[in-house]
């Protein structure tokens, strides 16, 4: 009898296996559900199936009849305006610090120290100051998961960056390598896959940081429709927009990973030796 | 092409412990150094400092009669014994890499007629260390002794006046080390270069070197461990044309062809 830890699943069976939870968490739920409204046809708590599709649909492809907006659309958009360019920023300034730290002992010695400190500061505290200093707009929301995020990515990319083997380092210059030629030609692309996955790992940080700023204030996106219908408890409603985010980080996830591999594929192999 | 490296009164202290004392050493334009003794006693460190990653306490490192610069720079190639290639580069393109330092500046990269004139360079150099059918593969898919090759091929591909190697051939399997041997003997006449070797290996430090520098600690207190440092133990001349009667070896370069190794020889008597 070979230990458990050495049985290891066929690639088939690995799919399978993979399904059984959804599958499971799928039966229940109908089951559940079907339970409740046999005990109160009114039961909002545990929409069936079919009522959860007919509201995604009315969200999705009926015209609001105030605004005359596709809400699921609106909101969808609204709110990945928000989430790009907080990652897209952050990431941006998490690179060009990083790197400075990481690089130069100057730039590390100063700021490193308080990166630290502000990456301990809790975002969501400081949510009443940014809508206080940025309003109530896009800005703020921006901003919160700029916050949130960018000191995460600032200290991985300057601890990726201490990681590299010194001898690189000084291989580099004896070739003839000024700073800025080290910085770009050896550490920049040595870092890239380490960047991405970085990105990857922000994503769900950003979502929270951009779904509390949205529920607290704002008039469209998909953290306001979800607090917004709370009110009337249409589970109907917030369960598909939930799957709906769930899928669009997973895309991102997706296409971050699928991006990392094709452009930076050295860092994907395992060593041979 | 090649660097006389002169060592004047230079000391290495790390806090009171004592690593190298008072170290006068004079290595002549066109000498194949090996570098050997116990581990701790500075062999790593006198390299550190001909590299520039490290200053001495006391005293200078002259190169050709001008101090050395206290960082590490092109005329100076080394080859450590890992993490010497850069893994996100090909084999061209770690060769290439040196020539589009010195050619631009602000991109650090080549392009047109520059870098097709630097990769006919870089094929020449690639040919020459044997690695010409990998050309366009990434270090991890190269075996330990290619990984050097490569990167011997990147530092000579500068053309520096001093070769620094640190332990290049030591995660080597034996015949892996003979061919590696050869290679870097070729190239040690080919380039005329001075070359310091770092070894462990007393057998591959006679082997190659025509200058043999072993580096130990003569006295130590028992109380006071880092109260002296090691100096020169043994400085052989392994020009002569005779057998070197140290541990039975015989000396190499003889049945290799007498005249380039006059010629090196030449290079070690000015």
């Amino acid at each position: 009898m070979r230990r458990l830890m050495n049985l290891a699943p066929r690639p088939g069976i690995r799919l399978l296996l993979g399904l059984l939870p959804f599958v499971l968490i799928a039966f229940i739920y109908v089951a559940a559900s079907a339970e409740r409204r046999a005990v109160n046809p009114d039961d909002k708590l545990l929409p069936p199936v079919s009522e959860m599709v007919a509201a995604a649909n009315r969200l999705a492809f009926e015209p609001d009849r105030r605004s005359g907006e596709y809400v699921l659309w609106s909101d969808t958009a609204a709110s990945l305006r928000r989430l790009a360019l907080g990652l897209g920023i952050a990431t941006a300034i998490g690179l060009t610090v990083g790197l400075g730290i990481g690089v130069l002992p100057l730039v590390g010695a100063t700021l490193a120290p308080l990166v630290g400190v502000l990456s301990m500061v809790p975002p969501m505290a400081i949510l009443p100051i940014l809508f206080i200093v940025f309003g109530l707009g896009e800005l703020s929301k921006v901003v919160l998961i700029l916050i949130g995020v960018t000191p995460f990515l600032i200290r991985d990319l300057a601890l990726t960056i201490s990681a590299l083997p010194p001898e690189q380092l000084v291989k580099a210059q004896t070739l003839g390598a000024s700073t800025w030629q080290v910085a770009i030609r050896v550490v920049l692309p040595q870092i890239m896959p380490r960047l991405i996955e970085a990105v990857r790992l922000s994503i769900g940080p950003a979502f929270l940081f951009l779904i509390a700023a949205e529920a607290i204030a704002s008039d469209v996106g998909l953290g306001y429709r979800i607090f917004l219908v709370r009110r009337y408890l249409a589970m109907d409603i917030i369960l598909p927009y939930v799957a709906w985010i769930t899928l669009l980080a997973f895309l991102m996830d997706w296409a971050l990973a699928t991006l990392a591999r094709r452009a930076f594929g050295f860092a994907y192999v395992t060593e041979r030796r | 092409m090649s660097s006389t490296i002169a060592f004047r009164d230079v000391w290495v202290e790390y806090g009171d412990q004592i690593v190298l004392e008072r170290l006068n050493l004079t290595i002549a334009a066109g000498t194949f150094v090996s570098l050997v003794g116990p581990s701790g006693a500075g062999k790593s460190t006198m390299l550190r400092m001909l590299l520039g990653q490290e200053r001495p306490s006391r005293g200078e490192i002259m190169l050709d009669g001008v101090p050395m610069g206290h960082e590490p720079g092109p005329d100076r190639g080394v080859v450590f014994q890992r993490y010497s290639v850069f893994p996100h580069l090909t084999v061209l393109g770690n060769v290439l890499l040196g020539f589009e330092f010195a050619a631009s500046p602000v991109t650090g990269r080549l392009f047109g007629v520059a870098r097709r004139n630097a990769i006919a360079e870089c094929h020449r150099l690639i040919d020459e260390v044997g690695l010409s059918e990998h050309r366009d593969k990434y270090p991890y898919a190269l075996s330990g002794g290619m990984q050097q090759r490569l990167a011997i091929a990147q530092a000579i591909a500068k053309k520096p006046k001093v070769l620094l190697l640190d332990e290049p051939f030591g995660a080597l399997d034996p015949g892996t080390r003979a061919q590696m041997h050869e290679l870097i003997r070729f190239l040690w006449r080919d380039c005329g270069m001075t070359v310091v070797m770092v070894t462990h290996d007393i057998k591959e430090a006679f082997a190659l070197g025509t200058r043999l520098i072993a580096l130990d600690k003569k006295r130590v207190d028992p109380q006071a461990p880092g109260r002296f440092g090691a100096i020169i133990t043994y400085d052989l001349d392994l020009t002569r044309d005779s057998a070197v009667p140290v541990l039975g070896f015989t000396k190499p370069l003889s049945k290799a062809g007498s005249a380039p190794h006059q010629g090196a020889q030449e290079g070690v008597r000015p």
